[in-house]
């Protein structure tokens, strides 16, 4: 009986089995570029907003403090959007018929809030608190970025696990003094040591697992 | 974490409203929907389907995959088993608030102070709520009913108030209907019924005790003075009024003071978890013991505790000596005791006394008498009224009045023999005086007795309304129904047991657009338009005095209570008229030649069913049976035999013409010849959850026998599946409880106490070897472990379960389940073994006999709370092949759902069963308004994953991020878990074992601490407390075999040096 298979296929087996190494291993690289790019994280993503809100008008340029608006963030786990009568406080005598703003003016009207697209949406198992980050030196830049230079909200970071774990393994090299929690571009902070032994931070701690995960 | 700030506040209108029901508010958008839902609501087609879509397929769940379906399942799981993670997250909003609230802020709960009631009295009541949503209720420390301390009832009422199953609309004749139309219709009956005075009206309420609703209801009896208020409370104090006028000739309520008391005997008093005010009184009782336990001594009395009772009760399993006698015969015990004490007028009274008897009589009168002012002697409701007479007797000439029980003014807003006041009610409806009935709260055609035939007589009204909780049998049968606004959704005010009031204020508006009783009564009176919080508000506003405007009414909201509202206390004189005395004990005689006796219990779970469609009481297993989702008919060991019946087998309970099937169970420590009936259960009409279980007890309930019935008892040849909780959670055979005698356990404390130099100088062989906390403590016998030990330099936080103080109530249960999640899994589940309580309450017996008569037949009853124990060599942790269930820096015992796959191994390796598993997609995840219900600081575990106490890690976090926050330690008593707070007799502690000042470590050092299981060295953080029993030396002789090994233990450790 004739062959079924001429020998030339002989090397075409051995460069499958062989380059089945390369190929998974390919995959397996491909799989860890792609749950970081910006398509799976978000970063870097324009969300729709009811109001195309600019941080760095509001922020860089007309020194507002994040505070102003987050009014929860030293206090509770949620850093707290502002009541549409927040931005009726300024927005009733400036830009007060401005098309662009028209619905907070129609929410302050009619009670019915406004509904923001979430930017920064952890799963639901973790819970994050913000106010015992800000009250341990880290600042709104670590996580959200230069928030002050986005004109549009958008994700500066993945969010992702080991980008928390980058922190809470070395919060050293994260931490600023308190006074330089709500400012932006400024320098990590050379004591950072120094500044967790102050703060108290117990390293060996954060990365319980009932840190984050209940 | 999705927030929704729109639902804040409690006046806001309700967001899960459907638009039919806000029938006042009706915004006009609406109102084409609103027609055609009316127009639709009228056709027949729709009534059949309102009545069809919920009760009838809902509840059932048809297990059944055949072949062919199993194989299209798992052909569809596996074509999307690699597709399922690849699911992108849906964007989720945050709606932010118009206008802030004051107070709120977002992402952190308010508590606000309110009351939940049961049989009409209130318990003070913090309700913690997250952005307007009600999560979790507390007990109130300032209130005197509650202290803190909250029982399963309130803990599940919050269940109860976003039940999906509660009545959403008004109903006329069978059709969805409008608050508006019934108002019509009520304004055109006001003119006829202002011509007669009222005749023919008819009020039917529970017992009253809100001042409001009282002062509401006798302005309308005094403009229509002819109509007629009846009160009828199924399991009411109707024995416990008459007895007081027996002995008094007039109306008083009892005020109790255990603390004060030292030798306490109960006849059929069940005052540790089933009266008013048991939860303080709870409080009070175990107080003494704690105190003495925890300074042993110090010589701090010990109170010692007697009961007499016909079927095991909460009360009776705390005991130090029970015993179990048919309800009957109690009366005469009660003389005997009298006649003993020379309580004058009770010479040579009672049943002549033989043996045990005897010795039990001897030394009841023995500390009785040698405690003058510090005894007291109570009875149950369930005795007739001839007994509680006695009891005062006994309390009068001992000298106990004044100090460990006060008559007070009565509660109630009209006290009442509720009885005779539901008999008179259906006398009148019977000849066709009943021209209009309102029934404002309870469920007569389910609850009335049975001879009264109260669901035929109901037909012969000319108009009935009904406002409830739930479309229920009585709903059905009256012309207009209205849906109850429930209590947390609701203004009103009630009292405590000693007369407290406290206010009751909403705290989100009606989610289904139910009505209080206010309004219906205002709408009555021609005032539709007031709401409730006008009502409550004014009736408040003119009799509290304050400086400015408001202030004390807004104090009293926040507090919780009013002050200076308690009852006043009344000096009483002893006074039976002549003769009555013995016609009371005469009394209950009726159907004596009948062969067995019918007790009438509530049902320690359900109440008296009102709590039927509530899932987790439901599942609640309860305390000493251990059933769930049933309730069966209680009988003794030796009466089954004798009858030839077991468990599960079906008889007939027969009283006078009226019967009804039941499901037996063997219940220790169950008077012979004494049938337990639980009422509550045999629902007909009320929702998904609570129908069709169980048998109907008031279904031979009679009027003249309500609480002990003489009837018979027929075998069938059916049974009938229960399920209970006990039997798969079992760890017979081991040193689990450990019992020590109040007087050995003093003397021999007492030596040890300067530095422990009793114990030889093993300093370390101390209690805190069996804490197992810190490598210094183990002393003695070190453990041997391959494992490292670890380091804690922070906290460690441990807990400490006190056996004597624990009364197996069930508050911690339902607590746990309230915070931290937990699901419900139905009967059929629950079959498998797969209940997902994470606390659970295991009950052991320990007999006093050889022979199984002995064993079973006054056993002693101990209750062991049953959680994580946080092992610091945790057997769970190292078989995890994914790293799910790990150790932290604390010393807690994670799990991390996320990461957990489902192999169970841990479960399997885990010594004390403590561990749970999703089998099942148990958490409704469907139903929107119990989204409302969930903790939001706790994961909703879904189906494959393993879960168990946390400790309550959601509490811990909060605190030590407050404390983090302001630079300190967590101070002690700062991390409360779920059951600790819930406990009404502090039997948990939770704390820091590292600081040497806190409780939890102070209760660690005690002689009493233990581990569980110690000798398997897994070194728990969860420690016991040994029971302590104080018996009367002469009846302690019979040993306790749990007092042999707890002093066992301590002699080891003496010598074992």
């Amino acid at each position: 009986m004739a062959q079924l298979f001429h020998p030339s296929t002989n090397t075409f087996s051995k460069a499958t089995i062989f380059g089945g190494v390369f190929i998974l291993a390919a995959l397996a690289w491909l799989w860890s570029v792609g749950i970081r790019s910006p398509y799976a994280t978000g970063v870097d993503v324009v969300r729709d907003q009811p109001v195309p809100f600019s941080h760095d008008h509001h922020v860089r340029g007309l020194g507002i403090d994040c505070r102003y608006c987050h009014t929860s963030v030293e206090k509770s786990a949620f850093a707290g959007m502002p009541a549409s009568e927040v931005c009726m406080g300024c927005h009733s005598q400036i830009w007060a018929d401005s098309p662009l703003l028209a619905p907070v003016r129609e929410s302050f009207r009619t009670g019915r809030p406004l509904a923001w697209t979430r930017v920064h949406d952890l799963p639901d198992f973790v819970y994050f608190n913000h106010g015992i980050h800000v009250a341990k030196g880290i600042g709104c830049e670590s996580c959200h970025g230069r928030v002050d230079q986005m004109p549009l909200m958008r994700k500066a970071a993945s969010l992702h696990m080991e980008w928390c774990l980058d922190c809470h393994r070395q919060p050293q090299t994260f931490v600023r003094p308190l006074d330089q929690i709500y400012h932006f571009g400024g320098q990590p902070h050379a004591d950072g040591d120094d500044l967790v032994r102050q703060f108290g931070i117990k390293k060996e701690q954060l990365s319980d697992c009932w840190i984050c995960h209940r | 974490m999705t927030l929704d700030p729109t639902r804040r506040d409690p006046r806001a209108p309700a967001p899960l409203a459907r638009a039919g029901e806000a029938a006042g508010g009706l915004a006009p958008g609406n109102r084409a929907y609103w027609r055609s839902l009316e127009q639709l609501a009228a056709t027949p087609e729709f009534r059949s389907f309102v009545e069809r879509e919920f009760p009838r397929h809902a509840s059932e769940w048809h297990d059944v995959s055949g072949r062919r379906n199993f194989l299209k399942l798992m052909a569809a799981s596996l074509a999307l088993a690699g597709a399922t993670g690849c699911v992108r997250e849906p964007a989720e909003t945050i709606v932010p608030y118009v206008r802030s609230p004051e107070q709120a802020v977002p992402g952190k709960p308010l508590f606000f102070a309110t009351a939940t009631t049961l049989g009409g009295y209130a318990r003070g009541v913090l309700v913690e709520s997250h952005m307007g949503r009600p999560t979790k209720i507390e007990g109130n420390g300032e209130h005197p009913a509650s202290r803190g301390a909250t029982d399963a009832f309130a803990q599940a009422s919050i269940l109860s108030l976003y039940d999906p199953d509660r009545s959403q609309t008004v109903m006329f004749r069978g059709r969805i209907d409008t608050w508006d139309r019934f108002l019509t219709t009520l304004a055109a009956e006001l003119p006829g019924l202002v011509n007669r005075q009222g005749k023919g009206l008819h009020l039917l309420t529970g017992t009253v005790t809100s001042p409001t609703l009282a002062d509401q209801i006798q302005r309308l009896l005094g403009r229509f003075p002819a109509a007629e208020w009846h009160q009828y409370e199924p399991l009411g104090p109707d024995n416990i009024r008459a007895g007081a006028r027996l002995a008094f000739d007039s109306d008083v309520d009892m005020l109790y003071h255990f603390d004060r008391a030292r030798v306490v005997l109960s006849l059929d008093a069940d005052f540790l978890a089933g009266m008013h005010g048991s939860l303080r009184y709870a409080r009070d009782f175990m107080q003494t013991r704690r105190e003495a336990a925890h300074k042993p001594g110090a010589g701090a009395p010990m109170n010692r505790l007697y009961v007499v009772e016909p079927t095991p009760s909460l009360t009776g399993a705390m005991a130090d000596h029970r015993l179990p006698l048919s309800g009957g015969r109690i009366e005469s015990m009660a003389r005997a005791v009298a006649a003993r004490l020379g309580v004058e007028g009770f010479d040579g009274a009672g049943e002549a006394a033989e043996g045990v008897w005897d010795r039990w009589l001897a030394a009841v009168a023995e500390d009785l008498s040698g405690q003058r002012g510090a005894g007291l002697i109570l009875a149950g409701e369930g005795q007739p009224p001839g007994v509680h007479a006695v009891a005062h007797a006994i309390n009068g000439a001992l000298g106990n009045v004044g100090r460990t029980v006060e008559y007070i003014e009565p509660v109630e807003a009209r006290p009442r023999d509720q009885r005779a006041s539901l008999a008179d009610l259906v006398r009148r409806m019977r000849s066709s005086e009943v021209e209009l009935l309102v029934i404002l709260g309870g469920n007569p055609v389910y609850t009335a007795p049975a001879d009264l035939e109260f669901a035929d007589n109901l037909s012969r009204v000319r108009l009935c309304i009904h406002l409830s909780d739930y479309y229920d049998e009585t709903s059905f049968l009256s012309h207009w129904h209205i849906p109850a606004a429930h209590e947390l959704e609701s203004w009103s005010d009630a009292r405590a047991h000693d007369g407290t009031a406290t206010i009751l204020q909403p705290l989100i508006a009606p989610l289904y657009g139910g009505k209080t009783a206010h309004e219906v009564v205002a709408a009555l009176s021609g005032e539709a338009q007031r709401t409730s919080f006008e009502i409550v508000e004014q009736h408040w506003q003119e009799r509290l005095e304050s400086q400015e405007p408001g202030a004390a009414w807004r104090k009293a909201l926040h507090d919780g209570i009013v002050p200076g509202t308690a009852a006043e206390v009344r000096q009483v004189q002893w006074s039976p008229a002549s003769g009555t005395m013995d016609d009371a004990l005469r009394e209950d005689q009726a159907g004596d030649g009948e062969p067995v006796e019918i007790v009438f219990r509530r049902d320690p779970t359900i109440f008296d069913g009102r709590f039927a469609n509530n899932g987790w009481l439901q599942e609640l297993p309860k305390p000493l049976t251990k059933l769930c989702w049933d309730n069966a008919a209680l009988i003794s060991q030796a009466t089954a035999q004798r009858l030839g019946v077991a468990n599960e087998d079906v008889v007939e309970l027969h009283v006078g013409k009226h019967t009804v099937d039941a499901p037996v169970w063997i219940m220790p420590g169950q008077a012979d010849d004494t049938v337990t009936v639980p009422l509550g259960y045999g629902r007909w009409r009320t929702g998904r959850v609570g129908e069709g279980l169980g048998f109907n007890g008031y279904a031979i309930r009679v009027s003249d026998q309500p609480w002990t019935a003489r009837g018979r008892l027929k075998k069938t040849r059916r049974r009938y599946p229960l399920v209970t909780t006990q039997d798969h959670w079992s760890m017979e055979g081991r040193d689990l409880v450990r019992v020590a005698a109040w007087d050995q356990y003093e003397r021999q404390a007492g030596h040890r106490q300067p530095n422990g130099d009793a114990g030889g100088g093993d300093a370390g062989g101390g209690p805190a070897a069996q804490a197992g906390h810190g490598p210094a403590a183990h002393g003695g016998h070190e453990p041997v472990s391959l494992y490292p030990e670890y380091p804690y330099e922070g906290n460690a936080w441990g807990m400490v379960i006190d056996q004597t103080a624990c009364i197996g109530c069930n508050a911690c249960v339902v607590a746990c389940q309230a915070e931290n999640n937990i699901p419900i899994v139905g009967k059929e589940q629950v079959g498998r073994g797969r209940e997902m309580h994470w606390l659970r309450i295991d009950r052991y017996y320990e007999g006093e006999g050889d022979d199984v008569a002995g064993l079973l037949g006054n056993p002693q009853t101990f209750f062991q709370p049953m959680l994580c124990m946080h092992c610091e060599k945790a057997p769970c942790e190292v078989v995890c092949p994914v790293a799910a269930t790990v150790h932290d820096h604390e010393g807690l015992n994670e799990m991390i759902y996320n990461r957990c796959v489902g192999t169970r191994y841990c479960s399997n390796n885990c010594p004390y069963k403590v561990r749970r598993f999703n089998y099942l997609q148990y958490v409704d995840e469907k139903t929107e308004v119990l989204k409302l219900l969930r903790n939001p600081d706790v994961t909703v575990r879904s189906r494959g994953v393993m879960e168990k106490c946390t400790y309550c890690v959601q509490r811990i976090s909060a605190a030590r991020i407050d404390a983090k926050k302001e630079n300190r330690a967590i101070r002690d008593g700062e991390v409360v878990t779920a059951c600790q707070a819930a406990c009404p007799t502090q039997a948990i502690v939770f704390g820091n074992i590292n600081d040497g000042t806190s409780r939890v470590r102070a209760l660690k050092e005690l002689p009493l601490n233990y581990a569980l299981l110690d000798e398997l060295g897994t070194q728990p953080r969860t420690t016991y407390l040994a029971r302590l029993v104080n018996r009367h030396p002469r009846l302690g002789a019979a040993p306790i075999a749990g007092a042999q090994r707890g002093e066992r233990d301590q002699e080891g450790e003496r010598t074992g040096t």
